[in-house]
């Protein structure tokens, strides 16, 4: 049970960071520039599928993953150029609206390059097999564990851009106040462009990452949004550190709360009806957290605007 | 002195604008009174049931604009309120109870209740996390409903048959039409009611600014709570009469996608318009129908459509009619022509 | 000597640290103008949202006509005849300066929760709004949008909007602000008619303006009253020049 727990643990951890890779772009669009972006899981699906087509290409993940990367925020700065720069200033409503069209779009494009079929991409060869973390007791996928690494060396980086580089200070001006930002000299718009191509690298990032373990498909997009807006709105819009937290926090509910919880419910109900309840109410926990944060801290667990 | 709240006003300001004139109702209900006759002796009744379909997510959209039309809330999760309006009916034909003096109720009920759950907690938060957490309460909704078994899971629920009604047959196409016209028509003439009395004047009010509105003593939130709470029971009239029409429920009608769809239906018709819902569902259905007979990429379409209207006319079809005006230079809606008439009576003070 | 119609008492309001309104009490006599002055950032914006229930208050009580009103929501208080004028001009911009009014009128009569009543009858919601645009002088501007009008006319039917509501306490926050001299000198004497039928709370920087007007004057620093009292002493207390030295010459000049 232990080794289960930590098993799941550390799937959890794996889902949390990638979600942090979403999150990440989703909290700095939000904050700096105050725009509700729904489209930010098309640009995760985009990435993905680009990656599989540079993988069926290639026949090599690295370079699939770094091609992928590199076209996907060009995407993203062609978007900001051709529309997000618009919608900024516009009602909220106008960018739900905008974004969703951009979900639609996004979405029949792919199915019309890829076709409907989920594509595949293979996970270098090295990688393939288990690691013995623990001697003869737990066994964990290798692959897993460099997303994982990966993930922790992204937050890390994120962490030292933010808190320790120009443009990091430009970031956190802009998403506490960004009106005093322009009025500080700021060069806002460039900003723009370069946060948003970050955010479209991180998300092709995850999406190459998750590649060879979700089927690459049209409308992985949508399902990871979600998790994606409840941990910043957990976080605190705008807080790269309430990303990191809000991310892990939904990662070990969505994981080890979901274990834990089919496994209480054994206690109480039948076996099958436990097995189909638990995930449930694992996934409305993330939600009802949402909700619960929303309601007794509104700004978030680590607010940005102070 | 005239009462200048009276429909005959030459400057229609929020608070007035979009009110039909009851010649325009008349019309519009006669044509849809005799509409499914014409097609009847056409030998058309596919265009029957789609008639239905029409008339029933115009109700959905309509519900939608009372809160974000009317009342300036931005509610992503109002297909939570139309599937709990499915799945009630569902259940309870499940259960054998498929008479619709019980089912309709009971379902417009149960959304309400939900809709007054949703919007007690939501109201008290503000801009983006208003939409954030009424989106999160949809996506409970399609959780419980996917995974509980008594739910029907991803399936759905089927339903055997249409709800009952004695003296009318719903199975056919001709009689159901006939049942969602006078449903669908009873909500519509509440809703009418609903925006041009003192309570719709408030509720448009409180979207034009709701300090405003508090400071000078409205209870605004519990006013925008009324507003949210009757919309959630009319999407979820919608939703049962959905369920009748498709014979059953499935998750996706609690998708945030769905959700979406009513909100561009709301907005390509026009939000805070009253005939806005309408229009919008039906040129979106209509739409749909005809651009998806030569491709299967009608998503595409929709998507271009919808940025064209974010980008170039973000207040709906209903809107041109005044554009139109103002471009031939009759009547002025309350835009320019107006300020000038009212910069030429401030010189002359 | 007349009753006092508003106790405040031991009034608290933090922001995180910050303590804005600082065990503050305040004593306001029925039918006197009462002016609030004090440096910027003394609290006075704060303490008049205190007052009209925009923000709750942290501890201490508001006491109106002796019945605790602290934890009344602002519409309760609205009721009760309580209400403020905003600094910022805040109307409904798209709307016609009748249907601003008749807004203000409606809430006091109510019927707002009347879903399905007909509208055909408006006649009272149109007297009440022709009375108050009567009084501040905006009677020939009923139709007009009110997003059009000029600045001062703005203020005006700001002040129209409270009037509307039929008060008995106002709280007039800075109704000059932004005003030109003629536009200020007629909000003055609009302000000086009120006095017969409401009291009044006014928050105002003319310091002029507040000395013509005021019956009795408070002064607010650092979140509590320091000095309260007709206008000549408040001018001669030292602990409020103190208090204004070197934060604000010009009103200390003013003063004088």
């Amino acid at each position: 049970m232990l080794y289960l727990i930590l098993e799941q643990a550390l799937n959890g951890l794996q889902y949390g960071l990638m979600l942090f890779l979403l999150a990440a772009g989703l909290t700095l669009v939000f904050g700096i520039m105050d725009l509700i972006n729904l489209a930010h899981g098309s640009l995760y699906m985009i990435g993905a599928f680009l990656a599989a087509a540079f993988y069926q290409w290639l026949g090599s993940f690295f370079p699939a993953l770094f091609l992928a990367i590199i076209a996907t925020a060009l995407i993203g700065v062609i978007l900001e150029r051709l529309l997000y720069r618009r919608l900024q200033g516009m009602s909220h409503l106008s960018q739900v609206l905008a974004t969703f069209a951009l979900i639609l779009i996004a979405n029949e494009t792919i199915k019309i390059i890829f076709g409907a079929q989920p594509l595949m991409i293979g996970m270098p060869a090295s990688l393939s097999g288990p690691v013995e973390l623990v001697t003869d007791e737990l066994y964990y996928p290798a692959y897993r564990l460099l997303i994982i690494a990966v993930g922790l060396v992204v937050a890390v980086g994120l962490y030292v851009l933010v808190n320790r580089t120009r443009i990091g200070m430009w970031m956190r001006a802009g998403a506490s106040n960004p009106q005093m930002a322009a009025v500080m000299g700021v060069r806002i718009k460039p900003l723009f462009t370069f946060v948003f191509a970050l955010g479209a690298a991180l998300c092709a990032l995850a999406g190459a990452l998750l590649g060879p373990l979700l089927a690459v498909s049209v409308g992985m997009g949508e399902s990871i949004l979600i998790p994606a807006f409840e941990v910043i709105v957990i976080g605190g819009i705008g807080s790269m550190r309430g990303a990191l937290v809000g991310s892990l926090l939904v990662g070990m509910i969505d994981t080890v709360g979901r274990l834990l919880l089919t496994f209480g419910l054994k206690l109480v109900v039948d076996g099958s009806t436990a097995a189909t309840l638990g995930p449930t109410l694992a996934s409305m926990m993330v939600s009802l957290l949402m909700v619960a944060v929303l309601f007794f801290r509104p700004q978030g667990l680590f607010p940005a605007r102070g | 002195m005239i009462s200048r709240f009276g429909p005959s006003r030459s400057t229609e300001t929020p608070l007035l604008i979009g009110l039909p004139g009851p010649w325009t109702a008349i019309a519009v209900a006669v044509i849809l009174a005799i509409y499914p006759l014409v097609m009847n002796s056409m030998g058309e009744d596919f265009y029957i049931s789609m008639g239905s379909r029409v008339l029933i997510l115009a109700l959905a959209a309509s519900a939608l604009n009372l809160a974000l039309g009317y009342g300036g809330m931005i509610s992503l999760g109002h297909a939570a309120f139309l599937g709990i309006g499915g799945y009630a009916v569902a259940i309870l034909a499940k259960s054998g109870i498929d008479a619709a003096w019980i089912a309709v109720p009971v379902a417009v009920g149960c959304a309400a209740a939900a809709a007054c759950l949703i919007g007690a907690i939501s109201l008290r938060t503000r801009g983006v996390y208003f939409i954030m957490i009424t989106l999160a309460f949809a996506q409970l909704f399609y959780y419980l409903a996917i995974s509980l078994p008594q739910f029907g899971g991803d399936d759905g629920l089927p339903m055997t048959a249409r709800s009952v009604i004695p003296g009318l047959p719903l199975d056919g196409d001709l009689g159901f039409y006939y049942f969602v016209y006078f449903t669908a028509g009873l909500a519509f003439v509440l809703l009418y009611r609903l925006v041009s009395s003192r309570f719709g004047r408030a509720l448009v009010a409180i979207r034009e600014n709701e300090r405003r509105m508090a400071a000078i003593g409205y209870p605004v939130y519990r006013l925008k709570l009324m507003a949210f709470t009757l919309s959630g029971g009319l999407a979820g009239l919608a939703g049962a009469l959905l369920a009748n029409l498709s014979l059953g429920v499935t998750p996706h009608t609690l998708t945030w996608h769905q959700s979406g769809i009513l909100m561009v239906m709301v907005i390509i018709g026009g939000s805070g318009y009253f005939w806005g819902g309408i229009t919008g569902a039906a040129i979106f259905l209509l739409l749909e129908e005809t651009i998806s007979a030569h491709t299967e990429h009608w998503n595409l379409v929709l998507g271009a459509l919808l940025l064209f209207i974010v980008l170039v006319a973000p207040d709906g079809v209903m809107s041109l009619r005044e554009r139109v005006r103002a471009l031939l230079g009759r009547k002025p809606a309350g835009g320019a022509e107006a300020q000038s008439s009212i910069a030429a009576g401030e010189k002359a003070q | 000597m007349s009753q006092p119609i508003l106790q405040v008492d031991q009034l608290v309001k933090r922001f995180g640290g910050l303590v804005a309104t600082d065990h503050c009490n305040l004593e306001i006599r029925a039918g006197e103008v009462h002016a609030l002055i004090g440096p910027n950032g003394a609290g006075k914006t704060t303490l008049l949202a205190q007052l009209s229930g925009e923000l709750a208050s942290d501890s201490g009580r508001i006491l109106f006509e002796g019945r605790d009103i602290t934890r009344l929501p602002i519409h309760k208080r609205v009721a009760e005849g309580i209400v403020r004028s905003f600094q910022i001009t805040t109307l409904l911009p798209r709307l016609t300066v009748r249907e601003n009014l008749a807004l203000a009128v409606q809430a006091r009569t109510g019927h707002s929760f009347d879903f399905l009543g007909t509208v055909a009858d408006e006649s009272d919601l149109d007297e009440g709004a022709e009375e108050a645009a009567r009084r501040v002088g905006l009677l020939d501007l009923m139709e007009h949008i009110v997003g059009t009008l000029s600045h001062g006319r703005q203020r005006a039917l700001e002040l129209g909007m409270a009037l509307a509501c039929k008060p008995r306490l106002l709280l007039l926050d800075e109704p000059m602000a932004g005003t030109d001299p003629e536009e200020s000198k007629k909000m003055g004497d609009l302000i000086n008619s009120l006095r017969e039928e409401h009291t009044l709370i006014l928050v105002e920087h003319d310091m002029d303006a507040v000395f013509r007007l005021a019956d009795r004057v408070s002064v607010l620093v650092a979140g509590h009253v320091i000095a309260s009292g007709q206008p000549d002493e408040i001018r001669n207390d030292p602990q409020v020049i103190a208090a204004y030295l070197g934060e604000d010459e010009t009103a200390t000049e003013n003063m004088q």
